[in-house]
């Protein structure tokens, strides 16, 4: 059964006018365990929407989201939440680390919202995790003493450290040089492959995008995978793109 | 279970964690919370030593409740039949189980120093008089039922006559001459307090010792005996035993003699006398209080909206909305716990210091320790404070949309 599932999923604000706006429109999408996606798309194309919904973090306004078979929209808001801190990571371009507070804190700070022993060892555990990122002799470094890669590798650790099922990465690279980012996202397959997660990465950088097994371009609303992209399909419109996406999935 | 408790636990390491980071901005919004529980606490606690200065004054002139005072007045100016009265009295005492009563005479006693012979300010007592008035010697003892049978009476002198005396050590026995027309030699056994509003030397003697040498001492000094009577009762007992003496006296002494029992006690009337002073110090604690709690709010306020983003990615972790609440409630009464705490330190550190209990004391003896509802009740107004101070930035921070949050 995979672990998380998108039919038909769209997603629709509504303006200040009054006039609806749809960001998301049919998309289908079918994650395993172990996948490794990339989505690209233009600025406003709605790859964060699509994050947000895959992260459990917004709902869709058409189709349904299943998690484990299960109809997320059946679950309570505390349902939501324990479910995403258990099986969903987080990695965002701008690092989003907790002000103030060391890198040892950063990466401890999901795990006391866990329980048992976990909770009580999450200091060590932390350590642990950044040692594997290789940021061992930084533990006691705050935000601001580190580089920007040192900054995502926090991040990393920190998505990382409660061993979720499913990593989404929001342009991990977006704010680090080019070789930076290669090592930042050789750390994240590295790691996705060892606790065997599936990773789905957003990104404007090609060869980012071409580390995922399966890629796919957001244009319009729909969601389309690659290597169906064609010139012909070009023409053809929204419409047929979705249809072709729901394909893929 | 232990889910709950780590949850807890993780709340108030959240809670301990933010303070610490924002420990700048923290210590500066609770400085008002901690100023303010120092006050209230320490208007409590200086109350009670004030209440209790009051009440040990009111104590030693008038007597500890319920105290009961026995005049008695002849209506055609005759003198009342001492043995008489003498014999009611004893009577009175047996009959009704008294423990603690004493007559107390007023007496000029000469006494003779080394630059001459003077009159000093006696007053004639029996034992339990010193329970009866709270008199505490400053040095040696109050007088003993053992006392009374001493060949050299006992006499309890102030510090103004035992500085005359060049105050001797009073375990060498010193002595003092009564002047008379034999002389008698009396043996201090105490030293108390001068009273504040008499700049004359005193001095105590048993009655039972100075009927013995009233009549050796010189003719001039002998004044007409008005005592007064007094006893100590427990105050349920005392209404009834004021109607009983009434009418045992009248009864044995007859009706040329009006006999008026009374209640002298400051308990009789029936009111805090600091009543007034304690509301209005409470009044500007409170008020001082309300603005802390209104700068704490404040300042919490302003300080979610910087923290949006924060919040929004905890949300990302999975922090519940309610574990969102109760981090920010928990942050801001961790934060006033501890003012509340640094407020309390505060105030035991001014109530116990010297110039505050001598301040504010007046010469009680039995002062009170810091009283621990005044304890109880600074820690439960920070704690309070703190709640409601944070319940509107956490209601804020419940409401945070998480996908805004996060790109706030």
């Amino acid at each position: 059964m995979p672990f998380l599932e998108l039919h038909g999923v769209g997603r629709t604000l509504t303006r200040l006018d009054d006039r609806p706006l749809t960001i998301l429109s049919g998309i289908d999408l079918s994650i395993e365990q172990g996948d490794r996606i990339s989505v690209v798309g233009r600025s406003g194309s709605g790859k964060s929407t699509l994050l947000n919904l895959l992260g459990l973090l917004d709902s869709p306004t058409e189709g349904e989201i299943r998690l484990e078979g299960l109809d997320v929209s059946q679950f309570s808001n505390r349902r939501r939440d324990l479910t995403r801190g258990r099986d969903i990571g987080f990695v965002f371009q701008q690092f989003n680390l907790l002000h103030g507070r060391t890198a040892l804190e950063n990466v401890s700070t999901p795990l006391l919202y866990e329980r048992g022993a976990t909770f009580w060892k999450r200091t060590a555990i932390a350590a642990e995790m950044l040692e594997r990122v290789g940021l061992g002799n930084r533990l006691s470094s705050t935000p601001v003493q580190l580089s920007g890669g040192e900054q995502q590798r926090v991040a990393v650790a920190r998505a990382l450290v409660r061993r979720p099922r499913l990593i989404l990465a929001d342009e991990p690279t977006g704010a680090l040089d080019i070789e930076t980012g290669e090592t930042v996202m050789a750390l994240l397959d590295e790691i996705a492959t060892a606790s065997n997660a599936a990773l789905v990465t957003i990104t404007h950088d090609p060869s980012i995008a071409a580390r995922a097994h399966r890629q796919y371009t957001l244009e319009d609303g729909g969601l389309i995978a690659r290597d169906l992209i064609t010139p012909d399909l070009i023409s053809r419109g929204p419409v047929t793109r979705a249809k072709l996406s729901g394909c893929n999935s | 279970m232990t889910g709950l408790l780590a949850a807890c636990v993780g709340s108030v390491i959240e809670a301990w964690t933010e303070l610490r980071v924002h420990r700048t901005r923290v210590l500066l919004s609770l400085i008002g919370v901690a100023v303010a529980v120092c006050s209230l606490t320490s208007v409590v606690a200086l109350g009670d030593i004030a209440q209790q200065a009051t009440i040990e004054s009111s104590e030693r002139s008038n007597g500890r409740p319920a105290a009961l005072s026995l005049s008695l007045q002849s209506q055609d100016d005759q003198p009342t039949d001492d043995a008489l009265v003498q014999t009611a009295w004893t009577e009175a005492l047996t009959r009704y189980d008294v423990t603690f009563a004493s007559r107390i005479i007023p007496r000029q006693v000469d006494v003779q120093f080394v630059d001459g012979v003077a009159a000093v300010t006696s007053t004639m007592v029996d034992p339990a008089y010193g329970a009866m008035h709270r008199v505490s010697p400053e040095h040696g003892r109050w007088f003993t039922a053992t006392d009374i049978n001493r060949l050299a009476p006992a006499v309890i002198i102030d510090e103004r006559l035992w500085a005359r005396l060049g105050s001797p050590d009073l375990a060498l026995n010193p002595t003092i001459s009564l002047f008379g027309v034999n002389p008698v030699t009396a043996v201090v056994v105490g030293i108390v307090k001068s009273p504040p509003y008499n700049l004359e030397p005193t001095m105590f003697m048993l009655n039972a010792a100075y009927s013995r040498i009233e009549s050796t001492l010189q003719a001039a000094t002998v004044q007409p005996a008005h005592p007064a009577y007094e006893l100590w009762v427990p105050p349920e007992n005392a209404a009834d035993l004021m109607t009983h003496l009434q009418s045992d006296f009248t009864a044995t002494l007859g009706e040329g003699t009006i006999v008026s029992v009374n209640r002298q006690d400051y308990a009789a009337y029936g009111q805090d006398p600091n009543l007034s002073l304690k509301l209005l110090v409470s009044g500007v604690s409170v008020l001082l209080l309300l603005l802390g709690a209104l700068g704490l709010l404040n300042i919490s306020l302003v300080t979610i909206r910087q923290r949006i983003q924060e919040i929004g990615i905890r949300r990302s972790f999975g922090a519940t909305a309610a574990r969102v609440f109760f981090a920010v409630m928990m942050e801001s009464v961790v934060a006033t716990v501890a003012a509340g705490i640094v407020g309390v330190m505060l105030s035991m550190l001014l109530v116990k210091s010297p110039w505050a209990t001598d301040l504010v004391s007046q010469g009680a003896t039995d002062l009170p320790p810091f009283p621990l509802e005044a304890a109880v009740l600074g820690l439960g107004i920070a704690t309070l404070v703190g709640a409601l101070a944070g319940l509107l930035p956490a209601l804020v921070a419940v409401r945070v949309k998480v996908i805004d949050a996060i790109r706030y």
